[in-house]
């Protein structure tokens, strides 16, 4: 059985004071863990016990302040995740906001705000932003925003982000309809007993069914969606860079040039623009660079060119259409997404597990893991100029990776493997035996390769030593998670720091390296893959003798889960850094909420600290480190 | 400390290796003729060494039994008939809800009929699941392993990539040839249903003559020592030992399906 460390979604005996949601059944309150009573001690009439979990700050003006005492004196010093759920029938739009200790870990603590849900596409009052004291916040308040237009005081760059700016309604309130709307929740009827197919478009009319601002013609319309994100840049600089990051407030200086000579040498700035269709953005994501000769001053993401509202469609499905959308999230690490939803569904409704699905769990996630990396590493070479021999002797074993989850799974990368309570096949003998030829032979082979072909190169550490430096406090008010931040000297790993599946039951090291820079990030990964191999081979080999062949479903197979009402927060590391699903359950078949704070998506926030003062070309090189998936950053 | 450029050479070493492999691989297969699987399937397997493509469109890698793309719908080799009972659960269990089913209405009494009037499945919007087939209770839907589905469309509303039933049907046959690990416990299953559909019948036929013969035939069963202690098996009626071990059989198919 997966340890339960969020607290479960179990009725407590006293009421909430808040009403409920859904129907007006009192709902329970949450457990009070005993930094929630030393909060609630501290503040008294400023926060009570939320709904399910957490505290709820009534008094808004008080917020920062329990935050700051929050990160000082209970050292929760990472937000985790912020989002908000819209509770329609309450008339309250919830602010949800979880903050974590790194690295010591633990369960993490709950800070709620309600305000009241405004009409139409009004945006709420203003809540206080939690940027100026976990600078991580600033993406995900703008996702918040643009999802719930709800207002961040204090956010400095409060625009939309995944959305674009002519965009009209926030699309995870419960009253927006998509386009080819067709139910609130499936399954729908319309396709049983009396189906008769029709395409969307002819179903519903595009014309009906798209929302307008008033006075907006979309026949007259002149597309000038970024003039926030040029006119916030344009302002001239003096030549320093402004942001602390690390380095110091430094001047931009040309190498092996005195100061005489750099007053002679005339540097203009210009902004440029790499992506959407770039090769080196990783996918469509554009990054808006400030540039003084060739260093960066300023830096701006534009997100969203791959935005599909995955969290809307979730909370239109019922949980289990969930899991294979979930492998849509980080599309090469499929198994790994799947498997945090169903840690937090199985939390929900207390399922059990056998112990043949969680080796085989194990199994499967590590091997992504692997495949991940040599993913990442082949293109992060990529990036430093080593144009696809590094990637494509990379690419090969990873091939043979998910040559393997194809015959397990049925898919190569969107693998739908995971249940509740179990998984969907048991290996064949002969798979197995490839499982294990893989893992005792080939990839140990590949990855002394790898490490002998790369790690001493010269260029490579030229390029990558020193390069997109983050101090390990920085990276840790940023959210960074994942290897980024194991190579600023933070050994955090939520195997560890939140354990889940059989994790416990394996020999293995997190790496960890201090230098904080691209090259760092780099020899983590090669770390991190030696150690999935070790965790691979004890669990094949524990789960031969432990386990029994084909006890793969806990639960019996049911395809209409009901989920208890509650909520949960719970997270994996997948090979990019910490993912976790906030979910709302109301005990309806259909998640009420279903949020996914992405890795990528976080870690992105901190592109900018790390890439100014640095080469556009090592900008490159640093979102290459990062390692990220648009398909998670922009769902 | 390294010499300067070591490390590039260690890496053009093995850039090297990479590449001589390359031909010794190949000069192991020389002579043979080309597309022949044994060295596509080494040069795609844990062994493989220097090249590792092969050239797909001339060359294409069996599928894995258990690979999925689109559903086709089984029905009887012989009888002709659907296996599907339009029950609708893959309908409900489709995650992008592209299947349409219409079930059948009896034309006199106006009752549904167990089985589908029509059945569409929009391959455009198929996220290739499979839930469909796995959560169907009669094996009626089942993941085709063809992923040549592309074309050109001939007219501006060509809607082939829209299955209906006359498309999506496929013989068992063709069912298991692709899933040959199912074939034998899908025939014994049915082989089971039909024993034990016979059984009902028999023992309906010989009830009224099954009194006076019940003590002996009940004496002469044996015990089946690995029937499941929860089954369902009919009153063996007059029909003996026979009777009694095709009953098991009927009970163990139903206790595997069941799992
Ligand atoms: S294919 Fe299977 S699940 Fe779908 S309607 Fe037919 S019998 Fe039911
Ligand atoms: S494979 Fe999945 S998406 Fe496709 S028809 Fe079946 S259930 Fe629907």
């Amino acid at each position: 059985m997966s340890e339960v460390t969020a607290t479960p979604a179990k009725p407590a005996a006293k009421p909430a004071a808040p009403a409920a949601h859904g129907a007006a059944k009192p709902v329970a309150a949450a457990k009070m863990t005993p930094e929630m009573s030393a909060i609630a001690a501290k503040f008294g009439g400023a926060v009570e016990a939320a709904q399910y979990e957490g505290l709820l700050v009534t008094d808004h003006s008080k917020f920062i302040e329990i935050a700051t005492y929050v990160r000082d004196v209970l050292k929760y010093n990472q937000l985790t995740n912020n989002t908000a759920t819209d509770y329609i029938k309450d008339g309250v739009i919830e602010v949800v906001n979880q903050f974590t200790r790194v690295p010591q870990g633990g369960a993490p603590l709950t800070l709620k705000l309600r305000v009241p849900r405004p009409s139409g596409h009004d945006k709420t009052q203003p809540v206080p932003s939690l940027c100026p004291l976990y600078p991580g916040a600033e993406f995900q308040e703008r996702e918040t925003y643009d999802m719930y237009g709800v207002v961040f005081e204090g956010n400095p760059d409060l625009r939309r982000i995944l959305m674009w700016e002519g965009f009209n309604g926030w699309p995870l309130r419960k009253d927006w309809k998509e386009a080819y709307y067709e139910g609130d929740t499936k399954p729908f009827e319309s396709r049983w007993p009396g189906g008769d197919h029709k395409l969307a478009e002819e179903r519903v009319p595009w014309e009906d069914n798209v929302n307008y601002p008033p006075g907006f013609d979309p026949f007259a319309f002149k597309p000038h969606p970024d003039g926030d994100i040029y006119d916030s840049m344009l302002a001239p600089s003096d030549g320093t860079v402004s942001i602390d990051n690390g380095h110091g407030v430094a001047p931009t200086i040309v190498e092996g040039l005195n100061a005489s000579e750099m007053a002679e040498l005339k540097t203009d700035e210009i902004i440029v623009n790499m992506g959407p269709q770039h090769p080196s953005t990783h996918g469509v994501l554009r990054m808006v660079v400030k540039l003084d000769g060739e260093k960066v001053t300023d830096l701006k993401l534009a997100l969203g060119y791959l935005h599909r509202n995955h969290e809307k469609i979730g909370e239109r499905n019922t949980w289990l259409h969930n899991i294979p959308y979930t492998d849509r999230l980080d599309y090469i690490t499929g198994i790994y997404n799947e498997w945090g939803y169903v840690l937090g569904v199985e939390r929900m409704m207390g399922l059990k597990t056998t112990d043949r699905v969680e080796y085989l769990r194990v199994i499967t996630g590590e091997l992504t893991r692997l495949a991940s990396h040599f993913w990442a590493i082949g293109f992060l070479l990529n990036d430093l100029g080593a144009f696809f021999t590094p990637a494509l002797y990379f690419i090969t074993e990873r091939d043979l990776i998910i040559d393997l989850l194809e015959a397990v799974t049925g898919s190569r990368m969107m693998c739908n493997y995971m249940r509740f309570g179990g998984v969907s096949r048991d290996f064949t003998s002969a798979q197995w035996a490839m499982a294990r030829e893989l893992a005792f032979e080939r990839l140990p082979r590949t990855i002394d390769e790898l490490d002998h072909f790369l790690t001493e190169n010269e260029i490579l550490k030229a390029r990558s030593i020193g390069t997109g430096y983050m101090s390990a406090d920085r990276c840790i008010a940023h959210s960074l998670t994942g290897p980024c931040l194991r190579a600023a000297g933070i050994g955090y790993d939520v195997r560890r720091a939140d354990p889940y599946g059989y994790y416990d039951r394996f020999d293995f090291d997190i790496p960890v390296l201090y230098n904080g820079d691209v090259y760092d990030r780099y020899l983590v990964r090669v770390q991190e893959m030696r150690e999935s191999l070790k965790i691979i081979q004890q669990a094949l080999n524990q789960a031969e003798t432990q386990s029994k062949v084909g006890d793969i479903q806990g639960g019996k197979k049911a395809y209409n889960h009901r989920v208890p009402a509650g909520q949960c927060y719970a997270r994996v590391e997948t090979p990019k850094g910490e993912l976790g699903y906030y979910l709302v359950s109301d005990g309806n078949q259909n998640p009420y909420k279903y949020h996914i704070r992405s890795c990528s998506y976080i870690n992105l926030n901190s592109m900018k600290e790390m890439a100014v003062g640095q080469k556009v070309a090592d900008s490159v090189v640093i979102l290459g480190s990062l390692d990220i998936v648009l398909g998670e950053v922009d769902r | 400390m390294a010499i300067i450029g070591s490390g590039i050479l260690t890496g053009l070493g093995v850039t090297l290796r990479h590449f001589v492999e390359t031909y010794i691989e190949d000069f192991k297969y020389m002579g043979k003729k080309a597309g022949v699987q044994p060295r596509m399937i080494r040069r795609q397997s844990p062994k493989a060494k220097g090249i590792v493509t092969i050239e797909y469109p001339m060359e294409k890698m069996p599928v894995p039994e258990n690979f999925r793309y689109i559903p086709f719908l089984v029905k009887d080799d012989k009888t002709n008939e659907d296996r599907c009972t339009s029950c609708g659960i893959c309908a409900k269990v489709c995650p992008p809800q592209c299947i349409w089913i219409a079930r059948t209405e009896d034309p006199v009494t106006k009752r549904p009929v167990p089985a589908p009037k029509d059945f569409f499945i929009d391959s455009t919007i198929c996220m290739n699941c499979g839930y469909c087939a796995e959560f169907c209770p009669f094996d009626a839907i089942k993941m085709n392993t063809d992923y040549e589905i592309a074309y050109y469309p001939e007219t501006e509303n060509d809607m082939r990539l829209v299955y209906d039933k006359n498309r999506l049907t496929m013989n068992e046959s063709f069912h298991w040839n692709i899933h040959p690990s199912v074939k034998a416990a899908e025939l014994e299953a049915k082989a089971a249903d039909e024993a034990k559909a016979k059984a009902a019948a028999e023992a309906a036929a010989k009830k009224a003559a099954a009194d006076a013969a019940k003590k002996v035939a009940l004496a002469a069963a044996p015990v089946v020592p690995d029937a499941p202690v929860a089954s369902v098996a009919p009153t063996p009626a007059a029909g003996g030992a026979a009777m009694a071990a095709r009953a098991a059989a009927a009970a163990r198919a139903a206790a595997a399906a069941k799992k």
